[in-house]
């Protein structure tokens, strides 16, 4: 069933246009990757998907009902957006991190209902935060502190979870433990969840469905055979790459240039 | 919870201490009985040293002290940044400015607290915005903001007291006012002053919650649920009341916003529903005591209370550059 749709949505930064006319729709249960090269204008979709910007054209339904007429508060309550900063000069403990996932919800001064509490700790044990629930989240890895504005997200109970490029930061096999992760829970809550991902491959392994962005526009949205061809993948991102079939689920590789072809 | 409440008392206790000394002790020896007398009604000089001096200065300490500090930690929040407060960001200077205009202008008195909120509602405003030209609001823009309005608002200031006669009949008390100080602080004063931090401190309690949705960034707050426009603009305008407030009380007085709320992260934590409670006790307590020191290490003369607060506060805040360059610049 789809959750969030954008119709022929066309947004612009000053007078720099960076989407036209995308229609795109998330469904739950779905785990949606936006593809692209630089500039394509993928942070921009994920930003009006999650009415951060507002399109100059088009509309955003929210199960049928216009994003740009919710309020932030009514808006946080069913999307949720993992953000790409998760470092802090100050010292929020782990756990206090996770509940700020409930601002929407809580009472007069903050006060946190047992419905915020048990959210919390629903959202700390699927992310197996409980051992580093206490810690300062300024002293934690990298990998770490994703895992707790990850919890963050969770914790706000929403239908939809927003990603921007979830992975830059870590290395393989965190990256990988990532997104093995938000299709688990994707299934489990059935949660609609669309991440902008950089790498082609985790793409093409952990999506249910890819989108290609390409100058603004959506080129492509299919499975991942679909999107994921040899033509495709060349007017997108150029020559250097080729495509290597893989049950379903193609892999995308660099050529290796002439120069250094060893025999 | 039963830390955070037991944190708090600790505060409270220590500022009811350190105002009893501050009323206590003083260039003229007074004993406890004596003081005790004064403060309930006894017409002789003791009288009027105690509730006319001692009194309103130790209040207005503990005023300016707690507004600073609340200030700060609002700041801080809101900017994502350890090393603002109104001195550092150029808030207290705009206001200085503002009131100083005021005087010049011949504004009636009661009307340059409301010119000090104006300055300090004024320079927060560009200093947010300049902090998020840039995008992210990063430690080093803010600083630099503050300190180019900081030299702007004296360069206007320094104008202003040399061309204007209204002023030059009052450059000792302009000058004093400058250097920061609660030394001549009268009732009337010290009640508006009073319902103004008031507001300012419930402004800041009601917002705290929101502003802990700052901590990953203003894109991220709007996720989290926060009005941001509306939440920025109220939390700017409470630090603005809360600095306006201590500078028409005392002037330019540096660094008690900075220090307060930070030393108080490590012990009470980072959440600012139990950080600007905190802040406000503490500040007001280090104040007091600053001041106590200000008029007791030299007696008979007297330090100008900034003086003070920047001898211990501007190492403080090197120190604090230095380590957090090392994490986000």
């Amino acid at each position: 069933m789809t959750i969030l749709a954008a119709t022929a949505v066309t947004a612009a930064y000053g007078p720099r246009l960076v989407l036209h006319e995308c229609s795109f729709a998330l469904a739950s249960g779905e785990v949606v990757a936006i593809v692209g090269p630089n500039g394509a204008g993928k942070s921009t979709l994920l930003r009006v998907l999650a009415g951060l910007l507002r399109p100059t054209a088009g509309r955003v339904l929210l199960d049928g009902e216009d994003l740009a007429a919710l309020s932030r508060s009514k808006v946080a309550r069913r999307i949720a957006v993992v953000p790409q900063i998760f470092d802090t000069l100050f010292p929020f403990t782990v756990r206090e991190v996770v509940a700020l996932g409930r601002t929407a919800r809580l009472g007069a001064f903050g006060r946190a209902s047992p419905d915020d509490v048990a959210a919390v700790d629903r959202a700390i044990g699927e992310l197996e935060l409980e051992a580093l629930a206490g810690r300062r989240i300024d002293r934690l890895s990298g990998g770490e502190r994703q895992r707790a504005v990850l919890a963050m997200a969770l914790a706000q109970e929403t239908a939809v979870l927003l990603l921007d490029e979830p992975t830059v930061h870590l290395d393989p096999g965190h990256q990988l433990a990532t997104l093995e992760l938000l299709r688990e829970l994707g299934q489990r809550r059935q949660l609609a969840v669309c991440a902008v991902l950089h790498d082609l491959n985790l793409a093409s392994t952990f999506a249910s469905r890819i989108v290609a962005l390409a100058d603004g526009r959506i080129v492509r949205d299919g499975t991942p055979l679909d999107v994921l061809d040899a033509e495709l993948v060349r007017t997108v991102f150029g020559d250097g790459l080729e495509v290597v079939a893989r049950d379903g689920h193609p892999g995308v590789l660099p050529r290796v240039p002439q120069a250094v072809r060893r025999l | 919870m039963m830390r955070t409440v037991g944190i708090l008392t600790v505060l409270a206790v220590a500022l009811v201490v350190s105002a009893a000394a501050g009323i206590l002790v003083g260039a003229v020896a007074i004993g406890p009985s004596d003081v005790f007398a004064a403060l309930f009604g006894s017409n002789d000089v003791n009288g009027t040293i105690i509730r006319e001096l001692r009194l309103p200065r130790v209040l207005g300490a503990a005023l300016v002290g707690g507004a600073l500090a609340t200030a700060g930690a609002l700041l801080q929040g809101l900017l994502r940044n350890p090393l603002a407060d109104p001195f550092v960001t150029g808030t207290s200077a705009g206001a200085t400015l503002a009131a100083v205009a005021a005087i010049v202008l011949g504004l009636a008195a009661p009307l340059v607290p409301i010119a000090a909120f104006v300055g300090a509602l004024v320079t927060v405003t560009l200093v947010w915005r300049l902090a998020r030209l840039g995008g992210g609001t990063t430690v080093l823009t803010v600083l630099l903001a503050g300190v180019v309005l900081t030299s702007f608002a004296g360069a206007v200031v320094t104008f202003l007291l040399i061309s204007s006669d209204r002023l030059a009949l009052q450059l000792r008390a302009v000058l004093g006012w400058l250097q920061g100080g609660v030394s001549v602080i009268s009732w009337p004063e010290l009640g508006v002053a009073a319902l103004v931090v008031a507001l300012g401190l419930g402004f800041a309690v009601v917002l705290a919650h929101r502003v802990d949705a700052y901590a990953f960034g203003e894109e991220t707050a709007a996720t989290l649920g926060v009005d941001p426009d509306r939440t920025t603009t109220t939390v700017l305008g409470a630090t603005a009341l809360l600095s306006g407030a201590a500078v028409a009380l005392a002037g330019l007085v540096g660094f008690v916003g900075l220090v307060i709320p930070h030393a108080l992260r490590f012990v009470i934590g980072a959440t600012h529903r139990r950080l600007v409670p905190a802040s406000f006790l503490a500040g007001a307590t280090a104040l007091v005591l600053a001041d106590l020191g200000a008029r007791t290490i030299i007696a008979p003369a007297e330090l100008p209370l900034g003086a003070i607060t920047g001898l211990i506060g501007a190492p403080f805040f090197l120190a604090l550059l230095v380590r957090s360059r090392r994490v986000v610049v």
